[in-house]
């Protein structure tokens, strides 16, 4: 195995997140496109510690930070998700324009 | 390395076996016209990059993330899927109905990272040699020194965000009672 083939597994997930994040239009599938993203940058992550291996595993501790962090952006993406849709009874984010100008 | 070699290796075809399928959920998470599948094919992408966590030797990381995503935050999705009472079948708007706007600037991030990786691969060089820690696992007390000693703080910083999105979600997703009901609540 070679570093290139992860580099470029994690490029195409993250364009793939990428898509997702500009073309749907229920909140709930925007945060599950966030995810994609994620997890395309943790391989990235992984990938790279294998290919430095660093003595004290600097790659897995930043990954394992970054899965800890997408736990609390998910809890708080919902719970905003359904503060927003016990207000306006929806989850499209076209419909969400109060703040724009 | 060409091809050929690369693609006699036993351990790229595990590779392949992996991130072929991992590619295809998610290309489904984001096309999928159903919310609940596409929370599914999302379960399907992790556990294949679990599985490639497992072939960079990095077993700990994989079943973090086994446990914390496939175990608790698929859970959730579910849970805010139901809640929200997103469409849970067939539903067609669920996406805009321009979508080439957001595939060009998809490829476009694509087609920069992609020239990205060959020309730092230049600069740097060994990127096409096999991988030195495959095979060799790596011992999980490393990562427990790690977060004790060099990375202490960031680690506890990142159990108070932990703690703070805890007690926000709660804040935020329960119902304020009005004055009225909050008497009634205390007559009872």
């Amino acid at each position: 195995m070679i570093l290139t083939q992860f580099l470029v597994l994690g490029a195409i997930l993250f364009s793939i997140g990428i898509y997702g994040l500009l073309s749907r239009r229920n909140a709930v599938t925007v945060l599950l496109a966030v995810e994609l993203m994620l997890a395309a940058v943790n391989i990235n992550l992984v990938a790279f510690e294998a290919f430095w291996t660093t003595a004290a595993a600097h790659g897995h501790i930043f990954a394992i930070f970054v899965i800890t962090i997408a736990a609390a952006e998910v809890g708080i993406g919902l719970a905003i998700i359904l503060l927003v849709f016990r207000n306006r009874a929806s989850s499209n984010i076209d419909e969400l324009d109060l703040m724009r100008w | 390395m060409t091809f050929a070699d690369w693609i006699a290796e036993p351990v790229n075809w595990a590779f392949l076996a992996m991130a072929v399928p991992m590619v295809l959920a998610a290309l489904r998470v984001v096309t999928s016209r159903n919310v609940v599948h596409a929370a599914l094919f999302l379960v399907l992408t992790l556990a294949a990059s679990a599985g490639l966590f497992i072939l960079l030797s990095a077993e700990f990381v994989a079943w973090v993330l086994v446990l914390v995503y496939i175990g608790a935050v698929i859970v959730l999705f579910l849970f805010g899927i139901m809640i929200t009472r997103a469409p849970i079948g067939r539903e067609t708007n669920l996406s805009h109905d321009t979508r080439w706007p957001a595939a060009l600037a998809s490829l476009a991030v694509l087609a920069v990272t992609l020239w990205l990786i060959i020309a730092v691969s230049q600069e740097i060089g060994g990127y096409g040699e096999p991988l030195p820690a495959v095979g060799v696992a790596t011992a999980t007390g490393v990562l427990g020194e790690g977060f004790i000693n060099r990375y202490l703080i960031p680690f506890e910083a990142v159990g108070f965000v932990l703690l703070a999105a805890l007690v926000g979600g709660v804040t935020l997703a329960r119902k304020d009672l009005t004055p009225l009901e909050e008497e009634e609540g205390t007559r009872v």
